[in-house]
């Protein structure tokens, strides 16, 4: 499965500044450990040692939260689009 | 000016003082830091004193410098004695802090100041936020005022006022299919993607600043000291953060003596993430999806959450939810003994300070203070079904007699 990520700024000087990469995986997980092994060490700014995401990172797949999917379990379709965004809320 | 740097809340990360809101390095929220020199307590006082009448008399604590030609003067907003109130929940010493008296009458105008004056120093020739109805209202006004063009975004469904009101200064208002949620997430796509100055965004640290003059005003209205607890609507939770932010700034610049502010935040219970994660002794606050008459405290996912679990738990105060029965009642309650009338987030934070007085959990000589962060004038929809039809009479003495004077006695 082909799947874009949105990189946000600060993951973008592991990218080489790249804002969008095309991975493959089935489900999220699958597509953040393709990105790591594109990009070293990216997949330690986004999820902990116990494998949760971090406490400031939001992650959406097709502009709905995982956390009301599967978490990093959410299965992703072809052409699915993953925005990696910080968490920030509010006005 | 005061502000020199910005480091990350989390990792202490520090930053130029840029139009950026995320460390590079842990993806926590960045903060504005200060050095006030040598000034403390009675020069900073006398400072304060000899400023406006807006929330530019604490420049001083403020990122950004007052633009004379921009400027709304929103702020040091009326500090009401609530003796009516306070007499029918057992509260000797309550008060209110009407934010209905600002330019677009909420508190929105304290921190849209601030990010405009953030948007003259950074250049941005087109200012931006994302709104749950106040925000865009006011970041709409002080645009006009300022000849800034304003792209404004809101979600779905938000009282036909706020949507009125807002588009009165002509800006471009782009409803979003969707929530709130939704809407805080494509503009921090658009912040990504494109060269925007979004207010709530990536101006955030200096927006968020002008909430600390909530503090500051109440500190200097009850004669330099802090109150004892104070009762806070939460949405996002970034108002409450920095209301406790600004007591604590006050007491460590020595402007008035050390005293524990008891900080009490209300949430709605149709979208209550924070106070369900308090009442569940967790730290860990579950995003829900909104649904409540509040439409200003409609953010599902509060990113300040743990951090308002964090004070309200150290403070001594609480996290509590009031339904939206009890929401309306209370926009009801304050009407008719204060005359104050207030949208639903302030009836949110009048129904959980009632919910706490009547359970015994507020002292009754406490200094308490209650902020009401909103008009009802903008949120008529919230209260007219609840409200009783004029009384309709012909215009002669008989049908006056029939119909009215037993009402006037009754």
């Amino acid at each position: 499965m082909a799947v874009r990520v949105r990189i946000p700024t600060p993951l973008r000087q592991l990218t080489n500044g790249a804002r969008l990469i095309e991975v493959g995986g089935a489900d999220l997980a699958q597509a953040i450990d393709e990105l790591d092994r594109q990009f070293p060490g990216i997949r330690a700014r986004i999820v902990d040692e116990q494998g949760e995401v971090l406490r400031f990172v939001n992650i959406f797949v097709n502009e709905r939260d995982i956390r009301f999917l599967g978490g990093l379990r959410t299965p992703l379709a072809d052409g699915a689009e993953v925005s990696i965004v910080p968490a920030m809320a509010g006005g | 000016m005061g502000a020199t740097a910005l480091a990350c809340r989390e990792c202490g990360r520090r930053y130029a003082l840029d139009p950026i809101f995320v460390c590079e390095a842990c993806f926590g929220p960045l903060e504005v830091q200060y050095d006030h020199g040598d000034l403390r307590g009675e020069a900073l006082r006398t400072r304060i004193l000899s400023g406006p009448a807006s929330i530019w008399r604490y420049q001083d604590f403020l990122p950004v410098q007052r633009v004379p030609e921009w400027d709304l003067a929103p702020g040091y907003t009326p500090l009401l004695r609530a003796e009516r109130l306070g007499r029918t929940l057992g509260l000797n010493n309550l008060y209110l802090k009407n934010d209905t008296r600002n330019p677009t009458w909420s508190f929105k105008d304290r921190v849209v100041a601030c990010a405009l004056a953030a948007v003259r120093t950074f250049d941005f020739t087109v200012v931006s936020c994302a709104s749950t109805g106040n925000l865009a209202n006011a970041v709409a006004a002080h645009a006009a005022k300022a000849g800034l063009r304003a792209v404004v975004f809101i979600p779905t469904g938000l009282e036909r006022a706020k949507v009125v009101a807002t588009s009165a200064y002509r800006p471009t208002l782009v409803e979003v299919e969707g929530t709130y949620d939704d809407v805080n997430r494509l503009c921090l796509e658009i912040g990504e993607e494109h060269r925007w100055a979004i207010a709530n965004v990536n101006l955030r640290p200096y927006y968020s600043e002008g909430a600390k003059t909530l503090a500051f005003e109440v500190a200097e209205q009850l004669g330099w000291r802090a109150p004892d607890r104070v009762v806070v609507p939460v949405a996002s939770g970034n108002m409450f953060v920095k209301i406790q932010k600004g007591f604590e700034e006050f007491q460590r610049l020595g402007v008035i003596p050390p005293h524990t502010v008891r900080m009490t935040a209300a949430q709605a219970e149709g979208c209550g993430p924070i106070a369900t994660a308090y009442h569940a002794e967790t730290d860990t606050v579950v995003p829900v999806i909104p649904s409540t008459v509040a439409k200003s405290l409609a953010i599902g996912n509060p990113a300040d959450g743990p951090y308002v679990l964090d004070i309200a738990r150290r403070t001594g105060g609480a996290v509590e939810a009031a339904s939206d029965e009890e929401t309306v009642d209370a926009i009801q309650l304050l009407a008719e003994t204060e005359g104050l009338f207030t949208e639903p987030a302030g009836g949110v934070t009048i129904g959980v300070l009632r919910k706490l007085a009547l359970a015994g959990a507020i002292g009754p000589e406490e200094t308490v203070v209650a902020y009401i962060t909103g008009i009802g004038l903008k949120a008529l929809e919230a209260v007219e079904s609840r409200l009783a039809e004029p009384v309709r009479i012909k215009p002669t003495l008989a049908s006056f007699e029939e119909r009215v004077l037993q009402l006037a006695t009754a």
